[in-house]
């Protein structure tokens, strides 16, 4: 009988070293469910194949992205071992010791952040902003753009009718009053027998999407934060006489340009307002162009991509994300040699080849980049010129604010711009005095 | 004589653990049997709820573990009542709250009556009442915003049949201030089948020798009407108005899923923006001072609603 028990608990004790061996083997990727992250499952096998390591993945939709994964970060949980979080939640990430600060680990590795676009690094990678403390790899350079249907735009009688009313030839815009009035032009048209519209843009509610929208319109009118960055003095910022002007700019494209009920839409019905044929022009990421591009019904050479026209500067808003190791994933050394892995010219190389927008100057300074995608100028100019919404610990709180301060004034009709953006410092305000930063 | 299989345990029973209960009164066995629950109640409710009132003293934040935790008195308390935002809320949460639960008890009430009377295929009719209320709310939620969808919705096009207003000319959730309605409608739709199960209930429960007396003393449907089904259906439609209403002030993730809590705030109900302020934007202690402000609430409404259904079912 005791020999009985002896032999059960080493066979048990053998399999739990078997099981234990198996999960130091394995790796969680965790990011949002998405064309890119579909990519990198396929590109991934080469590292699976490399090292024998097996990939697992955990991909959350959009809307529930970030609530899912702070959570997850918050409650110390051990899901993920490597994650592409958004780009504003480094600064909490990285005080709060979520990911792993990985200087030395690049050192060591001869990793460079020089290799990189710098935009990516700086908005990717560092804590505190600008400073050469890194908590994420660029994994993802990403930029709010547009897309159109080049074939209605090319049609002669519309050309003709457009040119007649606004005495300029139909084209990509290149300025955001421009683009209103293209927006305009096309709202209620009748095109093959269809009602079309403008065109569709950010406006949910829920998590970031009016204000990745209005964003758009607010940097390409010269929109700062601070007065001074790093001061938190908004007044006369935020509540600019540009600013007002830009947010009273993009009610007005929603109320003049957008299809019926346009009320809450982000990425997905953006997607499906074009995909069905309904608009004539579309905001969107640039992680989604690839796709869009490859569409049977509206890709191919009835699309052509354009990038968010400047008004009195230009400017898009950002996207994107880097990778980061989360700081008490229990298998460290796997997790450093993806990031190793992924970092090299050649893995990213093939990530952009796959629909990846690689940040490596290896693939962004190739002559042959600009030429490898029809969107890929593009991305090249606004990755140039993107700016980010506050990357503050207190993101969440300066988001959900601004949600709803838009919301309120673009969608719901209450008060005025000004109200809006004067309001929002002082919620701003609050924030930042209960973060003992004012 | 046969052995019962209560014998047969006891039979079963050890000497030795025998012995030991034998020693115990009636009450210290009562106590062995109430104590596992009392410990889970004590362990899931009461203990989270003294934290929580706790934590609404502070300026704890539940994503910055390792910062410094301060006593704020009652400043989350006075931020929350004196905050115009969360009145407006408040108001919001009302207006659903009071329309639902006159929508389904008007409607709830009416379905039940009609409904008791004997005709061909009651039963079914009766399942097909009853269908929505089985859905989760989160579908019913996705589906709505599809039926509501002013170019391919259902209530757009039947709008448009009905009175010529073009469908694609007004959104049912967006601004206008139709959303408001909009998720009562949905929670009308949802929900009216079960306060029509239990107004069934308490129909049923009326003796049949109660109309015949009152058809031999003459009385007239209508006043038997107000003066038997009304009375005694009464205590059995507070309870469905009281579930309904603790369920409503709590609404989330139909309302979530429909608007968001928009256009703008137009549907954001407390519970929604609850969540927003725990756990979206971590204000930990503030959160918490809300909680239980709305708890204290509906704890309070509860339990005056509660008397009175007494005072209803003793009369």
């Amino acid at each position: 009988m005791k020999a009985g028990r002896l032999a059960g608990i080493a066979a048990l004790a053998l399999a739990s070293a078997s099981a234990a061996e198996a999960q130091s083997n394995e790796l969680t990727l965790c990011w949002a469910a998405w064309d890119p992250a579909n990519a990198l499952v396929e590109l991934s096998k080469d590292f699976e194949a490399q090292t024998g390591t097996k990939m697992n993945f955990e991909f959350v939709p959009w809307p529930n992205f970030a609530d899912r994964m702070l959570n997850e970060l918050n409650s110390g949980g051990q899901l993920c071992d490597l994650l592409i979080g958004d780009s504003q939640w480094i600064g909490g990430a990285a005080e709060n010791g979520w990911y792993l600060k990985m200087n030395d680990f690049f050192a060591a590795e001869g990793i460079s952040m020089d290799d990189f676009a710098p935009a990516t690094v700086y908005a990717y990678s560092t804590w505190p902003k600008g400073t050469p403390n890194y908590f994420a790899l660029p994994a993802m350079g990403d930029a709010n753009g547009w897309f159109y249907r080049k074939d209605w735009f090319a049609r002669p009688e519309i050309q003709a009718e457009f040119k007649e009313k606004y005495g300029r030839d139909l084209a990509e815009p290149k300025t955001q009053k421009e683009l209103l009035e293209i927006a305009q032009f096309f709202q209620g048209r009748e095109i093959d027998g269809k009602t079309v519209y403008g065109a569709s843009i950010f406006t949910e509610r829920g998590s970031e999407g009016i204000t990745m929208g209005a964003t758009g319109a607010l940097y390409a009118w010269g929109f700062k934060y601070e007065n001074t960055p790093g001061k938190y003095d908004m007044e006369g910022a935020v509540n600019s006489p540009a600013a007002v002007e830009a947010l009273e700019f993009y009610k007005e494209l929603y109320k003049t340009a957008t299809p019926p009920g346009y009320d809450n839409a982000y990425m997905e019905q953006s997607l499906d307002a074009f995909k069905s044929g309904q608009v004539a022009m579309a905001m969107n990421w640039f992680a989604f162009f690839p796709g869009l591009y490859a569409d049977p019904t509206t890709g191919g050479d009835k699309i052509d991509f354009f990038v968010n026209p400047a008004q009195n500067v230009a400017a898009s808003t950002l996207g994107g994300q880097g990778i980061s190791v989360v700081a008490n994933t229990d298998n460290m050394d796997g997790a450093l040699a993806y990031i190793k892995w992924f970092a090299q010219p050649d893995v990213q190389k093939k990530w952009w080849s796959m629909g990846g927008y690689s940040c490596h100057n290896a693939v962004l300074n190739d002559p042959g980049f600009k030429d490898s995608a029809p969107f890929a100028g593009d991305f090249l100019e606004a990755m140039a010129a993107v700016q980010d919404f506050w990357q503050e610990p207190a993101y969440a709180s300066l988001l959900l604010a601004m949600q709803e301060r838009l919301h309120n004034y673009i969608v719901a009709d209450q008060g005025t711009a000004q109200e809006a953006l004067d309001g929002l410092i002082a919620d701003w305000t609050e924030v930042f005095e209960d973060e003992g930063k004012l | 004589m046969t052995q019962t299989p209560i014998d047969r345990l006891a039979r079963a029973t050890p000497p030795s653990l025998s012995r030991k209960v034998r020693g115990l009164s009636d009450r210290a066995i009562a106590w062995i049997f109430v104590a596992p629950t009392i410990f889970l109640l004590l362990a899931i409710n009461i203990f989270p709820l003294i934290w929580t009132v706790r934590l609404s003293f502070t300026n704890y934040a539940a994503n910055k573990p390792n910062a410094e935790v301060k006593w704020v008195g009652l400043r989350n308390y006075e931020r929350v009542l004196t905050d115009d935002g969360i009145w407006a809320n408040m108001t919001t949460t009302a207006h659903f709250l009071i329309w639902t639960i006159v929508f389904q008890v008007v409607i709830g009430f009416t379905l039940a009556w009609l409904i008791n009377r004997k005709f061909k295929g009651n039963d079914l009719l009766t399942t097909l009442i009853v269908l929505p209320m089985m859905l989760s709310p989160a579908v019913v939620g996705n589906f709505w915003t599809f039926l509501y969808q002013p170019q391919i919705g259902l209530i757009n096009y039947v709008v448009e049949l009905i009175t010529g207003t073009p469908a694609s000319s007004f959104s049912m959730l967006g601004p206008g201030g139709l959303a408001p309605w909009s998720i009562v409608i949905v929670d009308t739709w949802m929900w009216t089948p079960f306060v029509m199960l239990i107004c069934l209930a308490g129909l049923r429960s009326i003796p049949d020798y109660i109309y015949e007396a009152a058809e031999i003393d003459r009385a007239s449907k209508w006043r038997q009407f107000w003066t038997i089904t009304v009375p005694m259906v009464l205590p059995f439609l507070m309870l469905a108005v009281l579930f309904r209403g603790i369920e409503n002030f709590k609404m989330f993730d139909m309302v979530a899923l429909l608007t968001g809590g928009g256009p703008g705030n137009e549907t954001l109900l407390t519970s929604i923006d609850l969540k927003r302020e725990a756990f979206e934007k971590w204000r930990t202690g503030y959160s918490s001072a809300y909680a239980i402000i709305l708890f204290v609430t509906v704890f309070g409404l509860a339990s005056i609603y509660v008397k009175a259904l007494n005072k209803v079912k003793e009369r």
